[in-house]
């Protein structure tokens, strides 16, 4: 059954959704793949010690 | 923690329940009896006259020869380089000021009262386009017209708004709102409404007819009027919200040319700065970049209440003024700024966004977390003094001071 499915989905058109870097949709777009591009970044841009804040600030 | 989310949802019932009603002109002495003479309050966090950007000096010097301190601006200038005035914030005394935010002892002040809460904010009343001392101008065009505005205008729009009992200012801005305007770069809609409010009681009030012909004359030629008693509604609707314990709502955001500073309700009065940063826009033909000067002025206790570039959806009009981009992209903006606000104001909608109330509640946990600081909609001054506004356009609150307010907030929760 699994197997099936896989072989259904490399038959059909992809749906892509994309989160984060923009490089991934922009080469898909390339090849004329439509995707859905998530606007997301790590919390905090990454610094780990306002992160770590913020997860215990409740945010 | 419950103790966040409880004192926010507190911060954000002061905001909303505010009952905000502009009610009278009076001179600043009378207005702030702290201010005293050779007292200079300013815009932004404080800031000494050595760093003080050229049209914040410009305007010092103007206001002390206005004021009878100097003779001319060239001993205003040593003046201030000695210290021989005092220098403060307009939020360390309930006052606002756009621009370069000027606040002297001799100068008319207007009043709006949040009957809600018992407390008073005020603001001087705008000068109008072109030379002016919110952005540094200090001739005698200038002063001349400050002048004006103390003897003449001043105590006509007190008298007048005596008269009316106030002007309740909530329902004129859900107005005009739906009338296009976000209330700082676009006040036409509100100063127009202003004025058809204020026009029969100035009537009933005058003492001479010429004197209230100019006086209707000035509020109807300035789309920016309303910006003013915009920014006192600001300020009166905020002052109740600081130093709630536990709350992490921005209580004020606010630039003095060289800072940006911004408060924290459950960190009290604490500013929390960081250098300010230089406005993207459009430039009036014959100005560019190289004529900028860094944001300046307390006019961004509009977007800290969800106005101004929080409410751009409101406004596409001002989305191709400040250089923003199509007018079906000004949603986006407000859109954005839900991600760092903890509620939207049921009273102040956008209509074309489904009514959706505007963004309200900065939280300095969801500025952090997201990155996404907040947006201001600024006037771009000639950072040389006395030329005037130059350009208009949009720029961000640095993330730094909201990352330093955050460290604070969270050892004043006992996290760390």
């Amino acid at each position: 059954m699994h197997e099936t499915i896989i072989k259904d989905l490399l038959n059909e058109p992809l749906k892509v959704v994309n989160i984060g870097l923009e490089k991934f949709t922009s080469d898909l777009n390339e090849q004329a793949v439509e995707v859905v591009q998530v606007d997301w970044a790590p919390p905090a841009g990454g610094d780990p010690e306002l992160a770590a804040l913020l997860s215990k600030l409740g945010a | 923690m419950r103790r966040i989310e409880d004192a926010n949802a507190e911060a954000l019932k002061r905001m909303l329940s505010a009952d905000l009603v502009l009610v009278d002109v009076v001179p600043a002495a009378e207005a702030i009896p702290a201010l005293k003479d050779r007292m200079i309050l300013h815009a932004g966090p404080p800031v000494d006259w050595a760093r003080m950007c050229g049209p914040m000096q410009g305007a010092v010097t103007g206001i002390a020869v206005f004021e009878g301190w100097a003779s001319d601006l060239k001993e205003a200038t040593k003046m201030a380089a000695d210290g021989a005035f005092d220098f403060h914030p307009n939020h360390h005394f309930d006052a606002v000021g756009p621009m370069t935010g000027m606040t002297t002892v001799g100068q008319p002040l207007m009043v709006v009262e949040n009957r809600a809460y018992g407390n008073r904010a005020y603001c001087a009343i705008n000068e109008g386009l072109g030379k002016v001392m919110r952005f540094g101008g200090n001739d005698s065009e200038v002063l001349d017209r400050l002048r004006w505005l103390r003897d003449d205008f001043g105590p006509a729009l007190g008298r007048a708004l005596r008269h009316t009992g106030g002007i309740p200012l909530k329902s004129l801005v859900a107005r005009g709102l739906t009338m296009g305007d976000e209330m700082h770069q676009r006040n036409v809609a509100c100063s127009g409404l202003t004025l058809r409010t204020l026009a029969a009681p100035m009537v009933d009030t005058a003492t001479d007819n010429k004197a209230l012909s100019r006086a209707l004359a000035f509020i109807g030629s300035n789309d920016q009027f309303f910006l003013n008693i915009a920014m006192a509604m600001g300020k009166a609707m905020m002052d109740p919200v600081r130093g709630i314990d536990g709350s992490s709502i921005v209580t004020a955001m606010c630039r003095n040319g060289t800072d940006f500073g911004i408060r924290v309700s459950g960190t009290g009065d604490t500013w929390f700065t960081a250098p300010v940063e230089m406005p993207e826009g459009l430039y009036f033909p014959g100005f560019s970049e190289a004529d900028a000067n860094p944001d300046m002025g307390d006019s961004t206790i509009v977007e800290t209440i969800g106005l101004g570039g929080f409410a751009m959806g409101a406004s596409p009009a001002v989305a191709g003024f400040v250089g923003a981009g199509a007018a079906s992209e000004a949603g986006n903006f407000t859109r954005t700024m839900s991600e760092i606000t903890i509620g939207e104001n049921p009273e102040w909608t956008i209509p074309s966004m489904d009514y959706l109330g505007v963004p309200t509640g900065i939280d300095i946990r969801l500025v952090v977390e997201t990155g996404l600081a907040p947006t201001i909609n600024t006037g771009i001054a000639h950072k040389q003094p006395g030329i005037g506004q130059v350009g208009a356009g949009v720029v961000r609150a640095p993330m730094e001071c909201f990352q330093q307010a955050l460290v604070a907030f969270a050892k004043s929760v006992g996290v760390s």
